[in-house]
C-alpha cells in the first residue's frame, strides 16, 4: 500500500491537501477498505467551523457509522455535495473524487504535523 | 453482530480458505468468521440472483433421541414437533421459566428408518442451549431421552440463491427437485456423507448441509468447483445478516431474547399453546390472551437518511417508544430498512416513527414485512 505523497495524514484516516490557506480533507484508501460499502454520508454546511481533533461528518458502511475527525481549526468553505449524493465514490476514488470538504484555515502549521505518506503507511499497516 | 469474545478465538476447517480467498476476518461468537470477500452489498446480491456459499462451522447441532425424545422436545421447545413426519423440520424456541427465549433453534426429525430429532442452535448460545436442556432433563427425570453435542464433530455449510439446487444436484443422485422445504435427508454430496437440510436463513431457496468435520473442507472445495458455472461465491456473516433482515428473520439478541415474549418478537406462529404443558406455557398463553404489549415492526427510513442500528431510540412525537432491534441499507431495496420493538398502541403499518439517529430524529414509516419475497414464495 503506497499512499499519495503529496498529502498528510491522520491517526484517523484522513487525508488533508494543503494549497496555500485551503486545506483539503478525505479519507484514506485504507479507511474506505475497512469501512466497505459505503452507503451514506454527511457533511457539515459551509460556513461551519470546525475544530482539530473534532467530528465533522460521518460516513457510514453497510456495517457500521464512523465518525471523521478534523486534523485542523477552521472555517468550511465548500462541500462535495456529489459525494453526499453518491457516497460510493468513496470507495472508487478516495483521493480525487471523494474528497470531503475544503477547509480556510487559520494555521497551516497544523498540517505539517500530520505524518507523512511513509508515516502513514506504516502506521496503517500496523494498525491492522 | 454478537460479543467480541475476550478468550482465545476457534476457527473453522474452512478458516485458511478464507483466508486464502481475501475474507476480511472478524471476531464472532467466540469463532473466527468472515465477514466479507467482495464486499457485503455484492455479495448479496450474489445470493438474490445466483448463489452463495457460507461456513457455519460456528453454529451447534446436537442429537435428541432416546424413547422420550419427542417427549422431551414438547416440553422444552415451543413448536408442536409432533408433527413432524419423517425428514421433515420446523423453527422453534428453547424458552427459559418466565415466557422469554434461550434461543431460538431448527428441529429437524430425522429421516425414515431413523429415531430421533437433530436440532440446530445458534453460536453465541451453544454453552447456555446445552446448559438448559440439561437442568430441563434433570426436571422431566422421568422421561427416558438423551442429548448428544455434535458441534465439535459436525461442519456447518449453507448454498443459498436460485441457482443452489442446480449446483447441488451436480454432485448428488438424491432428486433435489422432489426434496420439499423444510426437509432433511441423509445423503451423499461429492461421495461424502452428509446430512441435507432444505432450509436456510436469507429467504432464498437453498441447502444446509452437515458433514463430518473433517471432510468439510473437501465438501467446501466440490461445491465451489462444481458451483463455477453459476458463478458460486463465498458470503460472509455481513451479507448474512442483511440477507435475513429483509427476509425478516430473528437474530437472537436482537430481535429475541430472555424479556422479549414470542408473541412480542412477532413469532408467535412458532409457539402452538395448544400442543400441551411446556416450558413457560402458562405465561406465553397470559401475553397471547392480553395481546402483547409491545410488537415488532417493520419500518423504512424517509429520504436521504442515515441506518438505523440495533439499540437506537423510536420516538413517536418526542416520546420515547421502543428500540430498533436490527436495521441496515437494505442492497435489494437500496433504502433503508429495520425491525423495531415498540409499545404495541404505536404498532400499524403506515403509521410513523422517528429513529433517534446521533441524537437527530430521523423520519420513518411502518411497512409489512418481509420486506423481500422471493418470487413464486
Amino acid at each position: 500500500m503506497t499512499s499519495p505523497q503529496n498529502l498528510k495524514y491522520t491517526k484517523t484516516h484522513e487525508w488533508v491537501l494543503l494549497d496555500g490557506d485551503i486545506a483539503t480533507i478525505g479519507v484514506t484508501d485504507h479507511a474506505q477498505q475497512e469501512l466497505g460499502d459505503i452507503t451514506y454520508l454527511e457533511l457539515p454546511e459551509e460556513g461551519d467551523a470546525i475544530s482539530a481533533g473534532e467530528t465533522f461528518g460521518v460516513i457510514e458502511s453497510v456495517k457500521a457509522a464512523s465518525d471523521i475527525y478534523s486534523p485542523i481549526d477552521g472555517e468550511v468553505v465548500e462541500r462535495n455535495g456529489d459525494a453526499v449524493d453518491a457516497p460510493d465514490v468513496i470507495n472508487a476514488s478516495p483521493y480525487e473524487g471523494a474528497w470531503l470538504i475544503k477547509v480556510k484555515i487559520a494555521d497551516p502549521a497544523q498540517v505539517e504535523s500530520l505524518m507523512d505518506a511513509s508515516t502513514y503507511d506504516e502506521f496503517a499497516g500496523d494498525a491492522h | 453482530m454478537g460479543d467480541v469474545d475476550g478468550g482465545s478465538l476457534k476457527r473453522t476447517p474452512l478458516y485458511d480458505r478464507h483466508v486464502a480467498a481475501g475474507a476480511r476476518i472478524i471476531p464472532f461468537a467466540g469463532w473466527e468468521m468472515p465477514v466479507q470477500y467482495e464486499g457485503i452489498l455484492a455479495e448479496h446480491r450474489q445470493v438474490r440472483t445466483r448463489a452463495g456459499l457460507f461456513d457455519l462451522g460456528h453454529m451447534g447441532q446436537l442429537d435428541v433421541t432416546g424413547p422420550d425424545a419427542l417427549a422431551f422436545l414438547q416440553y422444552t421447545t415451543t413448536n408442536d414437533v409432533s408433527r413432524l413426519g419423517p425428514g421433515e423440520a420446523a423453527y422453534g424456541m428453547l424458552p427459559n421459566d418466565r415466557g422469554g427465549v434461550v434461543d431460538d433453534i431448527f428441529v429437524y426429525r430425522k429421516p425414515e428408518g431413523q429415531d430421533g430429532y437433530f436440532v440446530v442452535i445458534n453460536a453465541a448460545n451453544i454453552d447456555r442451549d446445552l446448559a438448559r436442556w440439561g437442568e430441563l432433563a434433570e426436571r422431566r427425570s422421568d422421561l427416558d431421552v438423551t442429548l448428544t453435542h455434535l458441534s465439535d464433530s459436525l461442519g456447518m455449510i449453507a448454498i443459498q440463491g436460485p441457482a443452489s439446487e442446480a449446483i447441488i444436484q451436480k454432485l448428488t443422485d438424491l432428486d433435489l427437485a422432489s426434496l420439499p422445504y423444510f426437509s432433511l435427508r441423509d445423503t451423499e454430496i461429492a461421495s461424502i456423507p452428509v446430512r441435507l437440510g432444505r432450509t436456510g436463513y436469507t429467504g432464498e431457496d437453498g441447502f444446509e448441509i452437515f458433514p463430518a468435520i473433517e471432510r468439510t473442507g473437501d465438501l467446501w472445495d466440490a461445491i465451489m468447483d462444481a458451483g463455477k458455472d453459476e458463478g458460486l461465491a463465498p458470503i460472509g456473516l455481513g451479507a448474512r445478516d442483511t440477507l435475513r433482515l429483509e427476509a425478516r428473520m430473528p437474530l437472537y439478541g436482537q430481535e429475541l431474547g430472555d424479556d422479549i415474549s414470542p408473541y412480542e418478537a412477532g413469532l408467535g406462529w412458532a409457539v402452538k399453546l395448544d400442543k400441551g404443558d411446556f416450558v413457560g406455557r402458562e405465561f406465553m398463553a397470559a401475553v397471547k390472551a392480553e395481546g402483547p404489549k409491545r410488537k415488532t415492526v417493520g419500518f423504512k427510513t424517509i429520504g436521504k437518511a442515515p441506518a438505523p442500528r440495533t439499540h437506537y431510540e423510536v420516538q413517536v412525537d418526542g416520546k420515547r417508544v421502543g428500540e430498533v432491534t436490527s436495521g441496515a441499507f437494505s442492497p435489494t431495496l437500496e433504502e433503508n430498512i429495520g425491525l423495531a420493538l415498540i409499545e404495541a398502541a404505536y404498532a400499524g403499518v403506515g403509521k410513523p416513527l422517528q429513529i433517534i439517529v446521533r441524537g437527530k430524529p430521523v423520519e420513518a414509516v411502518q411497512v409489512k414485512v418481509p420486506f423481500y419475497k422471493r418470487a413464486g414464495k
